[in-house]
């Protein structure tokens, strides 16, 4: 009884919150944005803030998360420090074109975006649904307010957030890099939206990072659209490294047109609990896909990652490897669903995922789900738990490699895998001494954040 | 140098060795031979530290000092070798780093300073052509995609480098070519040192052509029911182990 009071009680306040500030959302966005967010809203009341019934969100209680007094970020406001100073990466070697998100919001004083090729245009979300609408038709297309309330919730709430558009044939040379901060006087819920529009025989490659800048409590809810041209290659890697009292929760669509090649690889390093729900539709033939993951995580963390991938046209293909290490209580899921559409024939989807459990208190689930409707298709799904090989540890130990040493080595190893999809040279290392700290129990920080939190 | 004795060692409640007694000296080359099933690799095993082995009753001394009472990776620094009878494949280990690490922490047991990246590249050629091991494998990780040759020359590859005092082969020669086990043995033999040991653990006889043993014992049933010079493998080459079956009552 009381359970279900809560329930209505976290709903109401979310009603509430929302018909107080419906007008001012409004106010400095575009009609792009303001379209959808009644409907949106709408959608979220009708399903409600997750709760374990809902079969999507089985493993992931997100009830808690949505408890807390936060205050809302409807508005940009200007960070307190000058985040190029602050946020200077030290991924050595890692040239980049950089531009900072702060708190949801498309930071107004990038200087680190550099010379991007000509036609490329990567700007505020909110200033661009006022310039380029006509770049900006296919917005929420993929972000279906009625299938996630997460997503409906972001819609009815979303002002800002990057925005990217490449247009035909260009080869961005070097990675886009995005650097999300998180940092507010009070615990925050933070709404981001983005947008990304990849046209013909593009070219690019995306960096986002994670970061928070001070102990407050944070629900960060974003949602990334993507469209991605014939025959062109995005790659999308996402290092999530925030600290233990965030809710990240973060739902990317990817919509490929034939001969394209889009590739999204999660490192998730730290964070209470982090949510990463990706859809990608396979809407041409001969386009393929590939979704890596690997979460590091201790204490009372929670990592799910849940992947749809949608075969909706012939010769397709797809691959999925995510791999987690869990230490200490913390808890991870991993469901991956393969839709093979009728007609979609020679489909090659494949899916693995592997968890190491270092404790007998770390529980992992995991959910292969193949709903295949055409015939002729080749897919095959994996799914193991467990402990260090022993006999292989007893191999290196027999070598006069200590224990712990050993230990480290086969972790390593077994992230190794998913590390070396990592098309981008210098951020492959990075990333491999950063998960190599992780594992040694040393933080990890992605960037020389000037604030020293222990977190 | 080793000296087991009356072990007794069990797995998972059954009984495998029923009282060994072994007394190896620097120099010396033992061959532990043996149908199927007699306890061979079980030995093999316990003298290298693995855990899952309960030693119920006995000793085992190395080098003056109790072995039991040490971890798998001090037996090693203490240059004990085991080379397995089926090397493990570690994915994601680099052959490089697990070899550069291996030696490393030797080095630092013996007080003698660290090879740097480059330093430890020019030690492991010279001794990849003791083995005839090809230089791509060094990039694999460990054991991975090896042949069956290919692992056990790589066997014989890290004994080369770590240099140990005593060396274990567990049926290092099962399942070689001709060549390959030429191979193996010329660089066994030229490791050997009047200081250093070997205990050859075998199946066949085949490989005693190339290794020449000081001792042969045969094992069976948890026991060494027969030790004597080389020409006790010859006899069991010819004999085959029956009348070693029937001399102990089966």
């Amino acid at each position: 009884m009381s359970v279900l009071v809560e329930k209505a009680d976290l709903s109401l306040k979310y009603t509430a919150h929302y018909n107080e500030v419906k007008e001012s959302l409004r106010e400095d966005s575009a009609d792009v944005l303001n379209v959808p967010r009644n409907k949106a809203f709408q959608d979220f009341v009708m399903q409600g803030i997750p709760t374990r019934k809902n079969e999507n969100y089985k493993y992931t209680n997100l009830q808690p998360q949505f408890y807390p007094e936060y205050r809302f970020i409807h508005r940009r406001e200007p960070a307190k420090v000058d985040l190029n100073a602050v946020g200077r990466c030290d991924v050595p070697q890692l040239d980049t074109h950089l531009a900072y998100i702060f708190n949801g919001w498309y930071y107004e004083n990038n200087k680190q975006v550099g010379q991007l090729p000509k036609g490329v245009i990567l700007e505020s979300l909110e200033k661009m649904a006022y310039e380029k609408p006509e770049l900006l038709a296919k917005y929420g297309t993929l972000a279906n307010t009625g299938d996630d309330p997460l997503v409906a919730l972001n819609t009815a709430f979303a002002k800002d957030g990057y925005f990217l558009y490449v247009p035909k044939n260009t080869v961005v040379e070097k990675p886009i890099q995005l650097i999300n901060f998180l940092q507010a006087n009070q615990d925050a819920f933070v709404t981001q939206r983005n947008f990304i529009y990849v046209e013909e025989g593009v070219d690019v490659k995306i960096i986002s990072c994670d970061h928070t800048l001070n102990l407050n409590k944070y629900l960060n809810n974003s949602v990334t659209e993507v469209f991605v041209g014939a025959n062109a290659n995005f790659e999308y890697y996402t290092l999530q490294n925030q600290h233990n009292q965030t809710t990240s929760l973060n739902s990317v669509f990817i919509h490929q047109e034939r001969d394209s090649r889009a590739t999204t690889l999660y490192s998730s390093l730290h964070g209470g609990l982090i949510r990463n729900n990706l859809k990608f539709i396979l809407d041409g033939e001969n386009a393929e896909a590939n979704l890596y993951g690997m979460a590091f995580i201790d204490r009372k963390q929670h990592v799910d990652n849940f992947t749809q991938v949608i075969h909706a046209k012939p010769h397709c293909q797809s691959n999925q490897v995510y791999k987690n290490v869990l230490d200490d209580d913390s808890t991870g899921a991993f469901a991956g669903r393969i839709h093979v559409v009728r007609d979609a024939q020679k489909t090659n989807a494949f899916q693995r995922n592997n968890n190491l459990l270092l404790t007998d208190k770390a529980t992992m689930q995991t959910k292969p789900q193949l709903i295949i409707d055409a015939d002729d298709v080749k897919c095959s799904h994996g799914a193991t738990v467990g402990q260090i090989d022993e006999e292989a540890l007893f191999y290196l130990r027999s070598r006069g490699i200590e224990e712990s040493k050993a230990r480290l080595m086969m972790m390593n190893a077994f992230a190794h895998e998913v590390i070396q999809r990592i098309s981008v040279e210098p951020l492959r290392d990075r990333i491999d001494e950063l998960v190599d700290k992780r594992l040694k129990g040393e933080v990890a920080r992605c960037h020389e954040c000037a604030y020293n939190c222990e977190c | 140098m080793l000296t087991i004795k009356d072990l007794y060692v069990s797995v998972e409640g059954t009984e495998i060795l029923k009282g060994i007694n072994l007394e190896v000296k620097p120099g010396e080359i033992h061959a532990i031979m043996g149908p199927n099933g007699s306890g061979k690799s079980t030995l093999a095993n316990v003298i290298a530290g693995k855990e899952e082995y309960e030693v119920t009753h006995g000793s085992i001394t190395y080098m003056g000092e109790d072995l039991l009472e040490q971890s798998p990776e001090d037996r090693a620094k203490a240059g004990l070798f085991l080379s397995f009878q089926y090397p493990v494949e570690i994915p994601g280990v680099p052959m490089v780093n697990f070899l550069k690490t291996a030696v490393n922490e030797h080095r630092k047991h013996r007080g003698e300073k660290e090879l740097t990246a480059g330093e430890f590249l020019k030690f492991m050629r010279e001794k990849m052509e003791m083995v005839d091991l090809h230089a791509q494998l060094t990039n694999r990780s460990v054991n991975e995609g090896f042949s069956g040759g290919e692992k056990k020359k790589n066997e014989i590859f890290q004994m080369a480098l770590l240099e140990p005092k005593l060396a274990i082969l567990d049926e290092t020669d099962s399942g070689l070519d001709i060549d390959a086990l030429k191979t193996v043995a010329h660089g066994v033999n030229a490791l050997r040192t009047p200081e250093n040991a070997t205990i050859v653990v075998t199946h066949y006889q085949r490989l005693l052509d190339y290794i020449i043993p000081d001792y042969v014992h045969v094992l069976y049933q948890g026991k060494i029911v027969k030790s004597a010079g080389k020409e006790l493998a010859l006899q069991l080459e010819e004999k085959g182990y029956d009348w070693i079956k029937q001399e102990n009552g089966n």
